[in-house]
């Protein structure tokens, strides 16, 4: 089958492979571009491993022809960080233990970041909804609601250090 | 037509690891020249925290700084021995284990010290910041670097330690068949609120309030994220997921991520978890393990919610609005029980 040549932007910078007709975007990203933040999960759209942003919106890689993509910026989990400095959004995941096996938390972030880029203070039912399609099959999405909100309200101030973040959940006691 | 709630509760008691004795698991610790320790394991951490917990489990045990333990969970092909994670036995079995190994090499490493310092070992403690002294006289004192380099390029000396925990076999009574199925216990009760719609048979969880003790916590997030994640599976085992909704008739199974059914971000309710330590006799620093039994009270507390809150007793898995609509017609509408 006849190859098409493909241009888009990847997070801060161009790139141009060459696709086969019909090829998805989240496979062109993956063994194309060499970009293996975003996860195959199922495939089909139904867990949202894939989420990357295309224009600032998000988008499930894996149901996105690559073609679509052409002269568009694409931005995955591999941009999120500026060099040695995390995300907000990221360092609120680690303060929140919001992550626990992992395979989910490219697709959370990339569907949080493009909910706080256009709603830098969304209220918890906002959040629910901006993650509705994204699975996660072991924190029981409460720590990723609390970080989302947390790099909402908290802004740049999860690029200065880790913080001490009190547990909303536990009442330790000893007897 | 309305929305009934109803307050369940369950108690549960859970056995840490696999019954009746065996059950083992290995580790092994060594230092490298640069002074810092690997724990190897064939164990695995899927995300619940092995690794954290047994590094702290091993730098506590060895008197040096958790920063300078690093775990390599390696593969079962070349690592030590273990069964495997389940049975929320990790932090138990494993735990011990490393216990085990970090002890002797800690004797290695006070001996190859004591050689350095010209002193008795037994006179020799540890500050848990990477030094080696003299009891009584601080100033007295090596680096576990420094000590690691001189048992490897000096005296010839490994510090390493072997580690392995077994649970000892449960002989059977020949009388009564009776064995001593488990070493510890932990333990939870869980207090489930839940919504039930009467015209469709939809359960809404409201709320859960609950305390487990699993013995002394080592890492209290790590135990607060096994919770509040167990507990939504437990949620998902109880009205949500199944691999044969119509069991035994194998059809209508889901085969993707689409047809199978599980909780998503809208379907949580607020939890409340109170954490009590009862440290355990025979776990490594007095821990149990919170893995399993974080899911399990879930499900008969919700399936009491629904009695008290419709008055109907559904005994299959998972509770889906079809079992609830059914039983509810069946016994002529919803009969809500006495408010609990």
């Amino acid at each position: 089958m006849a190859k098409t040549a493909l241009q888009f932007r990847h997070n801060s910078r161009d790139v141009a492979v060459f696709v086969d007709g019909g090829a998805n975007l989240l496979t062109t990203l993956r063994e194309l571009v060499g970009d293996m933040t975003p996860k195959f999960g199922c495939g089909q759209g139904g867990c949202g491993a894939c989420t990357v942003l295309i224009d600032g919106d998000a988008h499930l890689a894996c149901l996105t022809l690559a073609e679509t993509v052409a002269g568009r910026a694409v931005e995955t989990l591999d941009g999120l960080k500026d060099g040695p400095n995390l995300h907000p959004l990221q360092r609120a995941f680690m303060e929140h233990f919001a992550a626990q096996c992992g395979y989910c938390t490219p697709g959370m972030l990339m569907a949080a970041k493009a909910l706080l880029d256009r709603n830098p203070s969304p209220t918890r039912d906002e959040v629910v909804n901006a993650i509705a399609g994204n699975i996660c099959r072991c924190t029981g999405y409460e720590p990723i609601i609390d970080a989302v909100l947390a790099a909402a309200s908290g802004g740049m101030r999860g690029l200065h250090g880790p913080e001490h973040v009190p547990s909303p959940h536990m009442s330790p006691r000893t007897f | 037509m309305a929305r009934h709630r109803g307050r369940g509760m369950a108690s549960i008691n859970y056995p840490i690891g696999m019954n009746l004795g065996g059950d083992p698991s290995q580790a092994l610790v060594h230092s490298n020249p640069s002074g810092k320790f690997t724990v190897s394991l064939s164990s695995i951490d899927l995300g619940q925290g092995m690794k954290s917990v047994t590094r702290q489990i091993c730098a506590e045990t060895l008197g040096v700084p958790v920063e300078d333990v690093y775990v390599d969970t390696a593969d079962s092909d070349t690592g030590p021995h273990c069964m495997g994670s389940f049975a929320s036995r990790g932090t138990h079995r494993v735990g011990n284990a490393v216990m085990a190994a970090a002890r002797e090499a800690r004797g290695v490493m006070m001996e190859a010290a004591a050689e350095e310092l010209e002193v008795n070992a037994a006179d020799l403690d540890t500050d848990g910041r990477g030094n080696i002294h003299v009891k009584g006289a601080p100033h007295r004192s090596i680096s576990t670097k420094d000590v690691a380099v001189a048992a490897q390029f000096k005296q010839g000396k490994t510090i390493s330690g072997r580690g392995i925990f077994l649970v000892p076999l449960s002989a059977v009574d020949p009388e009564t068949g009776e064995m001593s199925p488990a070493t510890c216990y932990a333990h939870a009760c869980l207090v489930a609120e839940v919504e039930v719609d009467d015209e469709t048979g939809e359960v809404a969880m409201v709320r859960m309030d609950s305390a487990y003790e699993l013995g002394r916590a080592l890492n209290p997030r790590l135990v607060e994220q096994q919770l509040v994640g167990g507990a939504w599976m437990g949620i998902s085992h109880a009205l949500f997921e199944t691999t044969e909704p119509y069991y035994p008739d194998p059809g209508h199974g889901p085969r993707d991520f689409v047809d199978y059914l599980m909780p998503g971000p809208g379907d949580i309710c607020p939890h409340d978890i109170a954490v009590l330590e009862r440290p355990a006799a025979d776990g490594p620093f007095g821990a149990k393990g919170p893995g399993e039994m974080c899911a399990n009270p879930v499900l008969p507390a919700v399936a009491n919610a629904i009695f008290n809150a419709v008055g109907v007793r559904i005994d299959e898995l998972p509770i889906t609005p079809e079992k609830v609509l059914r039983a509810i017609r069946a016994q002529g509408g919803a009969r809500p029980q006495a408010r609990r």
